[in-house]
């Protein structure tokens, strides 16, 4: 009975040093959450001021003034390369491109993967294989080759064939997913299915994809952010009009003009960057759940 | 209904043989087992009755049809897979139309089949449910369910209730049994449990590193193993094996085992012969005699097993331990000198070199 006090020292200093690890965990949760919020509001804060305001009291400070000019003017009015249309156009160029591109890459990668760990075939794994170069190969590399084949197809300049690199490109990292997902579905299921009847796109439609909403949210939400995001093949590869809205973004940004219209530039930057953010938004506890999610119980 | 008729089947994966001339005719309403330790080719012989595998020379014929290739949704059959396989985003009743929707059978006679079958394996109640909302037992009602509501000529179980606990498969075997005898289709069984194979079959099939060891009533496996295989593998506690030396007549037969105990019982045989011998007796085919008894073994107890119905006793006797079986309130205590008079109607001899049993 005499150890039940220094039983209740033990208690408290394990108590202690629990708080104490809390703080320190918190503590720099908070500083880096900060780094990441920090450059946001400053960004946000700014499409609300007026230039003056911007001019005046600099880029770093609370608003004084409150407008939604920036706004407005990065999507319909401001100036690029003597055109006053803003970035409406490009942002619908984004979103033609971005959303055909996402679900084609999606369903191709789904029905890759399916293939190569349901259907094996002597090669399978040799193709796979050669698929995953896709995955750690810039794509500088692939560059001029894209250049030459949107050329000679005459996919040049069009969102076509921004959609067809997208699609390609993206090929690799879409099967890897569902490849490695499927992987964990048991055999069993597939002989079951195949005794009963179901042929190749039977099973795939009936068995597989209800079991794929977790690695194809993944796989959305991958390409989609991955496929907006994208600027190198944009600005290469199309030009002006046609130019998706990160390629116009820079050039906002990039303007040769005495007075920096920085609500403006702002308002352009929020604009380009919403989708991807409000996709994470919504399905960033999917994107988490699926990326850690394992085998199918 | 329909026989099932495998001859001379082989599979081999690259350089390694999993299954080397394998034949057996299964007459029509029979139920086979397949048993054997993990590893001895069951499962792929099962594969390949299902066309789910090649094999890599042989024929497998269904009714009198020869099906080698033929696939697998036209071979009339229907399967239970040890994981159950259910479609895990189907509920109950998806799960038993998918087949009839993917071979087209006529709306109206899909819900007369699952209504006859859901009624027969009383699974009415969570039709609605999904796989994974059902426990283990019901699991495999529907696993079983989705195979029946087929009405295939043949049925394939692959160990289909090891994933179950120990009561529940007792119950689901009782219920696969009866299942059998209302329907009486020919049914393949894999497992690895000899009780299983035991208490459900007709005829048991026993493998071994992919060849067929015996292939007979279960009864005459356990009375007349063909090798020393299939006496150890079937039975538990498994079969007693005791080196000696064979003197025979041709009708009577002498035993001499190398602690000088001696065993002399008429058994008919082809020809006198003299021969070294394993001897194979059941733990049950022991009992415990006074001293002097004629036939019988002499040790000392090891160790006392009690399973409550019936206690196990390991003695050592030469230097070998001889497993023997009583009643518990006869059981002889740990330490005891015991005296076992062998059942030598019961003795089973094998050729100490080729293994195989000697008639």
């Amino acid at each position: 009975m005499s150890d039940i006090p220094t039983h209740d020292a033990e208690e408290a200093a394990a108590s202690r040093r629990h708080l104490f690890s809390r703080i320190v965990i918190y503590g720099i949760l908070i500083v880096f959450s900060l780094i990441y919020i920090v450059p946001l509001t400053v960004v946000v804060m700014n499409t609300f001021r007026d230039n003056i305001d911007v001019a005046r009291n600099g880029l770093l400070a609370f608003p004084r003034s409150f407008t939604l000019e920036g706004w407005s003017a990065a999507w319909s009015t401001y100036c690029l390369n003597g055109r006053c249309e803003g970035m409406s156009a490009n942002f619908w160029n984004s979103v033609y491109m971005t959303i055909p591109a996402t679900i084609i890459s999606t369903l191709l990668g789904a029905l890759n993967g399916y293939i190569l760990s349901k259907w094996k075939f002597w090669g399978s794994e040799m193709i796979f294989t050669i698929l995953l170069f896709g995955v750690f190969m810039p794509g500088q590399i692939a560059l001029m080759p894209w250049a030459y084949i949107l050329g000679t197809s005459g996919l040049n300049q069009t969102l076509w064939g921004l959609i067809m690199v997208h699609v390609i490109q993206g090929i690799s990292f879409t099967t890897l997913f569902c490849r490695n997902f499927y992987v964990n579905i048991p055999d069993d299921l597939i002989k079951a299915a195949r005794i009963d009847g179901a042929g190749f796109w039977r099973i795939f439609w009936k068995i597989i994809l209800p079991l794929s909403p977790p690695i194809l949210i993944v796989t959305v939400i991958w390409q989609f952010t991955g496929i907006w995001n994208e600027f190198l093949y944009g600005v290469v590869l199309t030009t002006g009009k046609t130019q998706p809205v990160t390629a116009a973004v820079v050039a906002f940004a990039a303007q040769e003009q005495n007075v920096k219209e920085y609500n403006i530039i702002s308002g352009g930057v929020l604009i380009a960057a919403l989708p991807p953010l409000l996709v994470y938004f919504f399905g960033g506890k999917y994107f988490v759940r699926g990326l850690t999610q394992g085998a199918i119980k | 209904m329909a026989e099932l008729k495998i001859s001379g089947v082989h599979k081999s994966f690259g350089a390694v043989k999993v299954l080397d001339d394998i034949n057996l005719d299964v007459k029509s309403g029979e139920f086979i087992a397949l048993v054997g330790p993990s590893g001895c080719g069951k499962s792929t012989l099962l594969a390949i009755i299902a066309g789910l595998e090649k094999a890599s020379a042989g024929t497998i014929s269904i009714g009198d049809r020869v099906v080698n290739s033929v696939a697998p949704k036209d071979r009339d059959i229907a399967m239970v897979f040890q994981s159950y396989a259910l479609y895990p985003t189907m509920t109950v009743r998806e799960n038993m139309m998918f087949g009839m929707e993917a071979r087209g059978v006529p709306r109206a006679d899909r819900e007369v089949a699952l209504k006859r079958v859901s009624s027969l394996l009383q699974i009415e109640p969570y039709l609605n449910r999904k796989p994974g909302q059902l426990s283990g037992g019901q699991r495999q009602r529907v696993a079983m369910g989705r195979a029946l509501v087929r009405d295939p000529a043949l049925f394939l179980f692959d160990e289909p209730l090891s994933n179950l606990d120990a009561k529940l498969r007792v119950e689901m075997r009782g219920e696969i049994k009866k299942l059998h005898h209302a329907i009486g289709k020919t049914t393949v069984y894999v497992t690895h449990d000899q009780v299983e194979a035991m208490t459900l079959s007709s005829r048991i099939a026993v493998l071994n590193k992919g060849v067929l060891q015996q292939f007979d009533e279960p009864q005459k496996i356990y009375d007349h193993p063909a090798n020393v295989f299939v006496a150890g593998f079937m039975g538990s506690p498994a079969m007693n094996f005791l080196p000696a030396h064979m003197q025979s007549s041709g009708k009577s037969v002498e035993l001499r085992f190398e602690d000088g105990t001696m065993l002399n019982f008429n058994r008919a045989m082809s020809a006198s012969q003299t021969r070294d011998v394993i001897v194979g007796l059941r733990p049950e085919h022991l009992t415990r005699a006074t001293r002097g008894t004629d036939n019988a073994l002499v040790g000392r107890v090891t160790l006392v097993e009690p399973t409550g119905s019936e206690t196990h006793v390991i003695s050592r006797v030469g230097n070998k331990d001889v497993t023997s079986k009583f009643f518990p309130n006869q059981a002889p205590r740990l330490g005891d000198d015991v005296h076992l008079a062998v059942d030598t109607d019961r003795v089973c001899i094998f050729d100490a070199s080729t293994e195989q049993a000697i008639l």
